[in-house]
């Protein structure tokens, strides 16, 4: 709870251990931070790069017994370009971890639905859910080229030592099944009971796994994305309805996210806090 | 408890002394309603201008030692836009009154933004003349009395609702400031915004804030935010609002020892959360009744009678 008096949201730099391609346009960046190692997934920390900007990313790994955690960022604006260009050795600032990430019920049957850089915040929960005994994971991954496909391998590799389920879509039909991801999600909801879902990608398939979820009532989560500030709870930049992101999020239940449904789907605001339509 | 902590400030009736403060939250009507059900006595809004602005780029924000600082620039939909947010939380609960924080680059933008906000159904108004990080506004109006004096007269002739001032303690003497604000009409004092800061990380050698400046808040306000309500009770007749790192009950009592009628809380929802308010009038609440005062008010200024 105590963002402000705990040591987490105190600004420290790190050295970027090592970086990793993805896709043509993501990279992983690997850090040592003993605080945001502790994290659980789904919290974000914020990334400062001195002289250019500072923004939110998911933990993308999160290892404490090593004290390593990864962000994995698409190349997107100003700030991410310049992280882009960053090699091993030089230096960014980091606060976090923030927020409340993926809630872990004792749920048998998983649904979990990733779309694009979604994967991100996704892929440390996948691990941790695989492993445990007693859990059935489907997986469902989406993007729009095979190409952009975030942890493929990654998540194939730990899927199938577990013994889980996979499913691929691309929009254009390069690998796995053309089309949305939220159609075989669709399928296999009205085919068998699932426990809990856990989404996190754009969010027009968030909201249509959650319209998806709420008829077929089944538990829900996802994580949300808003222009963020502060990340302590304050500025109120971040705000869905009653909710702030950055606090009371970014993971949201299936109840919440229906408390805020005339905003979710449909707008979010700019740092000037008018409406933009997603 | 109610009738114990019931204050009433240039007419506005606050069920308790605690007041979400400018700049937290405040933006839109949902996050005013969310601080109103965790009981804070009064709102006061983000301040807006005439026109949107984006505000400053990140790190907007960075913790220091016993603080926060900010530089946010005033971010905010512009006062047209925001009518719309006022009028919704007026409609969700009349008793808890709704200050619009009011900001503007010259003293007739202050009273154009003031007349609109009040049309929209303000019930008093706030005018942020202590912004200590954004150009030709804020805290370089505050710093002049001349001007401040200027500012309030703009706005007292534009509209009827109460005028908080809201000062800068980046001042040589905040009483002149206080003593001008009031006899141009302004009706209560709010003190104070935030102290001019910067940090520099020793790493990259860099300023953190990508204003380089910015504001301090919390903690490490309190004692000077204190100092300044005392020396402004002696000084002038209003109601004075006290705001600088309050975070707990005997926070808030200290400030009303001093001379403050009320309380304005910011800082510390990032560590107590949206609870603080209901944290703060209970604490408040026994500290009356353990000693055996049957109002609030008893205890403004107190500190000044013994």
């Amino acid at each position: 709870m105590s963002a402000y008096h705990t040591g987490s949201n105190q600004l420290r730099t790190v050295k970027i251990l090592n970086v990793r391609d993805e896709t043509p346009t993501i990279k992983s960046f690997i850090f040592h931070d003993r605080f945001a190692a502790k994290a659980s997934p789904g919290q974000f920390v914020m990334i400062w790069i001195p002289g250019v900007d500072e923004v939110p990313m998911s933990l993308s790994t999160i290892n404490p017994k090593e004290c390593n955690i990864a962000i994995t960022v698409e190349k997107v604006g100003e700030a991410t370009r310049k992280l882009h260009r960053m090699k091993a050795g030089e230096v960014v600032g980091i606060r976090g971890p923030f927020g409340r990430g993926y809630t872990l019920t004792k749920a048998k049957n998983v649904m979990i639905v990733g779309g694009g850089t979604g994967l991100a915040s996704l892929a440390p929960l996948t691990e941790k859910i695989a492993k445990q005994r007693g859990r059935r994971v489907t997986f469902l991954l989406g993007a729009k080229t095979r190409e952009e496909l975030l942890f493929l391998e990654r998540m194939k590799t730990l899927l199938a030592a577990n013994k889980h389920r996979m499913g691929v879509t691309t929009e254009d039909g390069s690998y796995g099944t053309k089309g949305l991801i939220t159609q075989p999600a669709e399928q296999l909801l009205a085919k068998e009971r699932f426990d809990m879902v856990y989404a996190c990608g754009p969010e027009l398939m968030m909201q249509k796994m959650f319209l998806l979820t709420e008829r077929s009532n089944v538990p829900f989560q996802a994580s949300l994305e808003r222009l963020m500030r502060c990340a302590i709870g304050l500025c109120g930049t971040c705000v869905i309805g009653k909710y702030r992101v950055c606090r009371d999020g970014p993971v949201f239940s299936g109840e919440q996210l229906s408390e805020v449904k005339e905003e979710f789907g449909h707008f979010k605001r700019g740092f000037n806090s008018q409406k933009i339509a997603i | 408890m109610a009738n114990r902590l019931a204050v009433e400030i240039a007419g506005l009736k606050l069920p308790n002394p605690t007041m979400l403060a400018a700049g937290i939250l405040g933006l839109t009507s949902a996050s005013l309603r969310e601080a109103i059900e965790n009981g804070a006595g009064a709102v006061v809004t983000k301040s807006v201008g005439l026109k949107p602005r984006e505000g400053y780029p990140n790190p907007t924000v960075v913790q220091v030692s016993c603080g926060l600082l900010n530089a946010m620039g005033l971010p905010n939909p512009g006062v047209h836009d925001f009518v719309a947010e006022i009028r919704e939380v007026k409609q969700f609960r009349v008793e808890v009154p709704i200050i619009v924080s009011v900001y503007g680059f010259s003293a007739e933008e202050f009273a154009e933004v003031a007349r609109i906000a009040e049309k929209a159904g303000a019930d008093a108004l706030e005018l942020n003349v202590s912004c200590p990080h954004v150009e030709k506004t804020g805290s370089e109006i505050g710093q002049s009395p001349s001007l401040v004096a200027e500012v309030v007269e703009k706005v007292k002739s534009a509209t009827k609702k109460p005028i908080f001032l809201k000062l800068t303690p980046n001042v040589a003497d905040i009483v002149e400031v206080a003593k001008k604000g009031v006899e141009a009409g302004a009706d209560v004092i709010t003190a104070v915004n935030t102290l001019r800061a910067m940090k520099i990380d020793v790493e990259t050698a860099q300023p953190v804030l990508a204003n380089k400046m910015g504001g301090l808040s919390g903690p490490a306000m309190k004692p000077a935010a204190v100092r300044c309500v005392y020396e402004i009770y002696e000084a002038v007749d209003v109601p004075i609002i006290g705001c600088g790192g309050v975070a707990t009950w005997q926070d808030a009592v200290e400030f009303m020892l001093a001379g403050a009628s009320a309380v304005q809380i910011g800082t510390a929802i990032a560590s107590e959360g949206l609870g603080v308010f209901k944290s703060v009038t209970k604490g408040i609440d026994s500290y009356l009744r353990r000693r055996g005062y049957g109002s609030v008010r008893e205890i403004v200024g107190l500190s000044h009678r013994l």
